[in-house]
């Protein structure tokens, strides 16, 4: 299998309510996938079930060639997978700098086994908050930061696990239209380096410019998949977004 | 200062207080003072996995009572020196700990909590149930009046103050040592927000699972003198409430994100009780520990050392 | 055979009669925990707090223990209103319920058994009513009053909450808050009144299942932390949130405690329901029903 995420026909309910209804979805090794949908739709239960925050009671998710069904979070983490959450978690009780060094320390040691020296880790913090625009707020804790400074230090975090495939679950929402710009540059810049994208938006705009291909979510199912401009002009999609 | 400097430090301090002591020989200090070196013990203890984890334990009473009847087992089958039932009493203690976490701790803390609760309650069952070692009539302990070390000869009482005075030290040192480790990082992740702890690859149940080892073997430690201490064990004393709640109040009053917290929270705790125990009743004084309990969480949610850390932090900011 | 058949039937019924008992006194955490999701570990406090009421009543006024519980009711309430409104202003909140909101309500429940020893001293109290001591026979099977109708009761009670929050609007919407509190809000309903209000009724069954607790059996103090284990065994056992599922955990757990007793002694009682509460944790922690 060429795909480096493979999720196999995966099903999710919540007490009867059907979140997740046979998604299939491939994703290439350094592709750009921009995923949207209404909200509601299971994008997030997706990403949860693909990063093991959530077991998807069918189906099964393949990363990398190996199946990830069984493994904690934490686990998929060290694989590769790394996600920003929609609403963001950050360590209320550490630093931004302390923040990004949790998965330095926990997934990039675990995964390399190399003792990165002290001034190492703090340099590396430093280049990422740089990457988001908040290094001069490193010594801050979150509880200081704006709604948007958070959404950027999610990413940030997401980010310094080194993944090969990195989900950005809506870390655009609120920005002006230069952040976005930023943000969107960021992406771009990683995804150059190899890195693998799932960008969850509702800023069209973003997703179109952004995305090399584009699925869509609509209660709990894929209705489409495929290039940017023929998904926009699917029927099934302007239904569901526009209404019947 | 790193660990091993605060180690030698906190070593040094323990020599000096014990040469103070026995030059003074008061017996009473020696009472007192392994009261609240006892606490110190249970509630940094309690704070490895209550403050730095955010998992709390109900069922402090229940990880002490195991050191002590440990303790009381092999004096009835075969009496060994106090430093070997310490290590006993902590290893029982922390499998206890191990399975009581690796049955719970995979769903969320308040189960955890609960269980710890229901598991103090059980656990006196199984005591009271157990003849051997006297259930609920009680156990008597007759220890020795002195003890011979390296050619002096000690009195008993300063012979447990003094290993009392030790296993606090290594308490705050181990605990001090985890704050400022990798796995202490881990467990405060784990508090601030678990779910993220995984997704940025905290391999959160080990963590959790090491936490709650290591504080039920430190409380069985505590927990491994005491029949020698008093004589006489009985299950209400040896789960007695005052455990419950004091080696939660401790930590929480004195603040829990730092191992200063608890030692804090016990000597002002400690030594009110001791002086209120002895001029008004113990159940009043209880009294005013769960009040104190309840005032300090909804008032000042990260204690007395949190109160000076927000002055701090103000102080800076203007 | 060994076993006395006689024994073994009325153990049975003790047994029922005790979970029906049982399920009075989790109807409140039914609520609490598994709707409002809200540890109050401070509840057999509050159920022990109406015992001492029903019996300090009953023995200066010599009122019936059921009788009092009802005219306290109002006053449990409001104190449930009262905790959940300190709960929800220090706690929830923030969002801290988990470490805080647990140590709250531990010292809640410290202080109210600390208090009532003060208060009470540690010896056993009863209480006094005619049905207390007169037993029903049927055939080999013997229902001791103080028994079958503290279970008659706890069933009603249990009937009248089933019935409260499946008709009523306040019923439905203490209901919708446990699922979605975003929608609720969006039907003009005030989630934070809701919720008071339920954690007051909470309370409220407290009151009555204190009085049905001191019928059944002496009590002093420290008996509010046996049950601790049992509610939330029973309502994890029985699926949290669903009160059906309480019902049967309740009968359940009642009949093992009183088979154990019976034939290993009273002093194992305890250690039944944790034995309970673990297994479900490790093998089925929906529980029966779980929602």
């Amino acid at each position: 299998m060429s795909a480096l995420l493979h999720v196999d026909n995966i099903g999710k309910r919540f007490y009867g309510f059907v979140a997740l209804d046979g998604i299939n979805l491939e994703v290439q090794p350094a592709e750009r996938l921009g995923l949207i949908g209404p909200n509601g739709s299971g994008k997030s239960t997706l990403v949860n079930c693909i990063c093991g925050t959530l077991q998807n009671e069918t189906g099964s998710v393949h990363f990398d060639g190996k199946v990830l069904d069984g493994l904690a979070a934490h686990e998929r983490t060290h694989r590769g997978l790394a996600r920003s959450f929609q609403l963001p978690r950050p360590f209320h009780s550490m630093t931004l700098a302390d923040n990004l060094r949790i998965p330095l320390l926990y997934t990039v040691r675990a995964r390399e086994g190399m003792l990165h020296a002290h001034g190492d880790l703090a340099a590396r913090c430093h280049e990422l908050l740089q990457m988001v625009g908040l290094a001069d707020k490193a010594k801050r804790l979150p509880r200081d930061l704006t709604q948007v400074e958070m959404r950027k230090l999610e990413l940030a975090r997401a980010m310094a696990a080194e993944p090969k495939l990195l989900i950005a679950d809506e870390s655009m929402a609120g920005l002006s239209h230069s952040e976005v710009d930023d943000i969107l540059a960021l992406l771009l810049r990683l995804n150059e380096r190899g890195i693998t994208v799932i960008l969850i938006e509702h800023i069209m705009s973003a997703v179109m410019r952004f995305s090399q291909r584009l699925a869509v979510l609509v209660s709990g199912k894929k209705v489409a998949d495929g290039k940017p401009e023929d998904v926009v002009r699917n029927p099934d999609v302007v239904r569901a977004y526009l209404g019947q | 200062m790193n660990t091993t400097a605060f180690s030698l430090s906190a070593a040094a301090i323990g020599l000096a207080l014990l040469v103070v002591a026995h030059w003074l020989g008061v017996d009473y200090l020696y009472f007192a003072g392994y009261t609240i070196l006892q606490f110190i013990v249970l509630a940094t203890a309690w704070n490895i996995l209550g403050g730095y984890c955010g998992y709390v334990n109900f069922g402090s009473a229940a990880f002490f009572a195991i050191g002590a009847y440990s303790s009381v087992f092999w004096y009835k089958f075969h009496p060994l020196p106090v430093p070997v039932l310490i290590v006993f009493g902590a290893v029982v203690s922390g499998i206890v700990g191990l399975g009581t976490g690796y049955l719970t701790l995979r769903l969320r803390g308040a189960f955890f909590s609960i269980a710890t609760l229901a598991m103090a309650v059980v656990f006196q069952t199984l005591v009271v149930n157990w003849d051997y070692v006297g259930g609920s009539r009680g156990a008597y302990i007759i220890r020795p009046e002195s003890l011979e070390v390296a050619g002096l000869t000690i009195n008993y009482i300063e012979y447990l103050f003094a290993l009392m005075l030790v296993l606090a030290v290594i308490a705050l040192v181990t605990a001090r040592a985890i704050e400022r480790s990798q796995l202490g990082y881990g467990l405060a992740t784990i508090r601030d927000d678990e779910l993220a702890a995984e997704a940025c690859g905290v391999p959160t149940l080990r963590l959790k699972l090491i936490a709650t080892t290591l504080s039920g073997a430190f409380m069985g430690m505590a927990g491994a003198p005491f029949p020698y201490y008093i004589g006489y064990l009985q299950p209400q004393s040896a789960f007695g409430l005052e455990y419950a709640v004091n080696s939660i109040a401790m930590p929480m009053i004195g603040g829990t994100t730092s191992w200063l917290g608890p030692l804090i929270g016990t000597l002002l705790l400690g030594s009110a009780q001791q002086y209120a125990t002895v001029t008004i009743s113990s159940a009043v004084n209880l009294l005013i520990v769960g009040l104190m309990l309840v005032a300090f969480v909804i008032i000042a949610p990260n204690g007395l050392i949190g109160l000076v850390q927000e002055r701090l932090r103000a102080r800076r900011r203007s | 055979m060994d076993i006395s058949w006689d024994l073994l039937i009325n153990a049975l019924v003790a047994g029922i009669l005790l979970g029906g008992f049982y399920a009075a006194v989790t109807a409140g955490i039914s609520i609490s925990f598994g709707m409002l999701d809200i540890v109050n570990i401070a509840h057999p406090a509050f159920v022990i707090l109406g015992s001492y009421i029903a019996y300090y009543l009953n023995v200066s006024l010599g009122i019936d223990p059921i009788l009092v519980s009802i005219i306290v009711l109002p006053a449990f309430y409001a104190l449930g209103a009262l905790v959940y409104q300190v709960y929800y202003v220090a706690f929830e909140r923030r969002g801290q319920e988990s470490l805080r909101g647990l140590a709250f309500f531990f010292g809640l429940l410290f202080v109210t058994e600390v208090t009532l020893i003060l208060v009470f001293g540690v010896d056993y109290r009863y209480v006094e009513a005619a049905y207390i001591g007169p037993s029903l026979h049927l055939g080999m099977i013997e229902l001791p009053l103080r028994m079958l109708v503290p279970c008659i009761m706890a069933l009603a009670l249990f009937a009248a909450l089933e019935l409260f929050v499946g008709r009523t609007f306040i019923g439905r919407a203490i209901k919708a808050v446990s699922q979605d509190q975003l929608a609720l809000q969006l039907m003009a309903a005030d989630p934070i009144a809701i919720k008071r209000i339920a954690f007051g009724l909470s309370i409220a069954t407290a009151s009555v299942a204190g009085a049905l607790l001191i019928i059944i059996q002496p009590v002093e103090p420290s008996v509010g932390r046996d049950y601790i284990g049992r509610v939330f065994a029973i309502c994890v056992l029985g699926g949290l949130g669903s009160m059906p599922g309480a019902l049967i955990a309740a009968f359940l757990l009642g009949v093992v405690e009183s088979l154990t007793s019976t034939f290993y002694g009273p002093s194992w009682a305890p250690a039944v329901s944790f034995g309970f509460l673990l297994l479900t944790l490790a093998f089925r922690p929906a529980g029966l029903m779980g929602r």
